[in-house]
């Protein structure tokens, strides 16, 4: 049904995003990004071959301080906003692959 | 009592109480909250409590600042510590940011009161904040209709008097479309104006903070008190900013208004009109109207919509159930995330997660993000150009007036296209702001939008206020 993007990438691309998507989602995603990007063909029109991509509106310098302490955040205040936690920890389950 | 500087000069005399601004506003909202639903969250008993410090300031002969007593409305994606702060995502519901944004401080130290936190589309994506886990705003202007996005939420307390000023952000509109379609003004300033310093990031190259107001003066006594730079915002452009309150009252003699000749087709034909007369005021105001080319214009969209979604696939990313926000359990981690993620973004912002995600992949990135970011600076110098030609230039700010709900059905490009004027600002980090001037289809509000070269804001402002006081 798509020309530009199958089913199979859009599966991949949504494990590389950590989206667990149903396979209706995927299917009418597949369509969505398909009609995009037939759109976003428009630039292919254009010579860039000697154009410097631009990241941001300005260039950035790399900006240094003093080092010296100043107060960060609240640990305790950070803690009472994680779904869980241990002993001053954010606590997550096994993080060695049970679904590899 | 609308205007905030009349509030602050009231307040700051002690002619009136900052108490009684806060009340009169806090009825507003009791009589057409529920139907407009502007706020995620109205803090009607911290803004009472901050309105008695005020007035207690006065009394003992202190100054509280410039918005002195000036009720405020925030979007909902710029964090006060322990205030919820959603995004109008479920994935953040409940959370209580640990600091406060710098914007939220500068606020406060100008003896400004925050009235509440506004509806947005989830996390800033959308043109007309449909896209709320929590609901949808309704336009003030006609309650079938939407008003605009994503800083729906804003304009709307702006245009129901819910609240005398907003803050909104800009991506590529968010303050300027619903400004337009709520018939207020909106601001983007210059990137870097304003530091994003607790702003919730969505796209970091493209995200600035703008204010909403009734007139251009107010909007610019808010940007004097938002602007300048921010140690903790690297990307704060490290200069003091001209005093724009100053410069409204100095109309548009000798400006240069650019009009694009080529500028992408499809604003509707009530639009146009309104368009032209706006270019026959600052001609009957002293400006000199000059012709600008810039042919990229019309590929902003597509290179928006592929830099916009990969930076925020990047940023989005830290929604991982771990230090903040919705968990929804798994056998491990990895699986942790990913079912946390699904359960936690709506539609549309799974949609530019996988989007940009696909943009920035391996076999990918060169066909597109690459691609997009040359377009971006193609776009960027075609602009540059016509700045060199022109003070400001004249578009449309939205292509209509504000559209019934639904109306975009499930067809995200049609939504996007909403967009289309507004976003080449957000590529090139120039400023631009929208100015109600009369009114389009069905009696509903248009506006007209001022774009200008990078700081260059008082010529902008110089511009709004002579079409402002062309319609007054």
């Amino acid at each position: 049904m798509s020309d530009r993007i199958s089913a199979e990438t859009v599966a991949k691309v949504a494990r590389l995003a950590r989206l667990d998507l149903t396979p209706e989602e995927i299917e009418r995603t597949t369509a969505q990004l398909d009609g995009m990007l037939e759109h976003f063909a428009d630039i292919d029109t254009l010579q860039l071959d000697d154009v410097v991509p631009m990241t941001q509106p300005y260039p950035l310098e790399n900006v240094f301080r003093d080092d010296v302490i100043v107060a960060g955040l609240d640990r305790d205040e950070v803690l009472a906003m994680a779904p869980v936690v241990e002993d001053g920890r954010f606590r997550v389950p096994p993080i060695i692959g049970l679904d590899a | 009592m609308t205007d905030a500087i009349e509030i602050a000069a009231q307040v700051r005399s002690g002619a009136v109480t900052a108490v009684d601004v806060v009340e009169q506003h806090l009825a507003a909202i009791a009589k057409r909250e529920p139907e407009i639903h502007a706020f995620n969250l109205v803090l009607a008993e911290e803004a009472r409590g901050r309105a008695h410090e005020l007035d207690a300031m006065v009394a003992a002969g202190r100054d509280p600042g410039p918005l002195a007593g000036v009720p405020i409305a925030l979007k909902d994606n710029m964090c006060t510590r322990g205030v919820p702060t959603t995004c109008s995502s479920k994935i953040l519901a409940g959370w209580k940011p640990p600091y406060d944004a710098t914007v939220v401080s500068k606020l406060a130290a100008a003896g400004a009161v925050v009235i509440g936190k506004t509806n947005l589309d989830e996390f800033a994506m959308g043109s007309s904040t449909e896209n709320s886990a929590f609901g949808p705003t309704r336009n003030p202007h006609d309650i079938t209709r939407v008003p605009g996005g994503s800083s729906g939420g804003s304009a709307a307390a702006v245009s129901a008097g819910f609240a005398s000023l907003g803050l909104g952000s800009d991506t590529g509109g968010s303050i300027r479309q619903p400004a337009a379609l709520c018939g207020v003004v909106g601001v983007k300033p210059t990137y870097g104006y304003v530091s994003r310093y607790g702003l919730i990031a969505f796209a970091s190259s493209l995200d600035q903070i703008g204010p909403f107001a009734n007139s251009v003066a107010d909007a610019a006594l808010l940007l004097d008190v938002i602007g300048g730079h921010d140690p903790l915002d690297s990307t704060s452009i490290p200069l003091t900013h001209p005093a724009l309150v100053d410069v409204v009252g100095q109309g548009a003699e000798g400006l240069r208004v650019g009009r694009i000749t080529d500028l992408p087709a499809g604003a509707d034909p009530d639009v146009t009109e309104r368009l032209e007369l706006a270019f026959e005021a600052l001609r009957a105001a002293g400006a000199t109207i000059v012709d600008v080319q810039v042919p990229a214009f019309e590929f902003g969209l597509t290179a928006y919509y592929l830099i916009g979604p990969a930076e925020a696939s990047s940023n989005l990313a830290r929604y991982d159930g771990v230090r903040y926000g919705l968990r929804v359990d798994a056998v491990d981690t990895n699986a942790m995330y990913g079912v946390t993620r699904a359960a936690g973004f709506g539609a549309e912002v799974k949609r530019r997660i996988m989007l940009g995600t696909y943009a920035l992949s391996a076999g990918y990135y060169d066909a597109y993000y690459g691609k997009a970011l040359k377009v971006r600076r193609l776009i960027h110098d075609e602009f540059e150009r016509a700045y060199q030609r022109a003070d400001v230039l004249l578009t449309p700010t939205s292509p209509s007036v504000a559209f019934p709900f639904g109306a975009k059905g499930d067809n995200p490009l049609a939504m996007y296209l909403c967009d289309v004027y507004t976003i080449p600002a957000n590529l090139t980090g120039h400023p631009g702001m929208s100015v109600p001037f009369g009114t389009g289809a069905a009696g509903l509000p248009v506006g007209v939008q001022v774009l200008a070269g990078t700081l260059r804001e008082p010529q902008m402002f110089r511009a709004a206020a002579a079409l402002e006081r062309a319609v007054s």
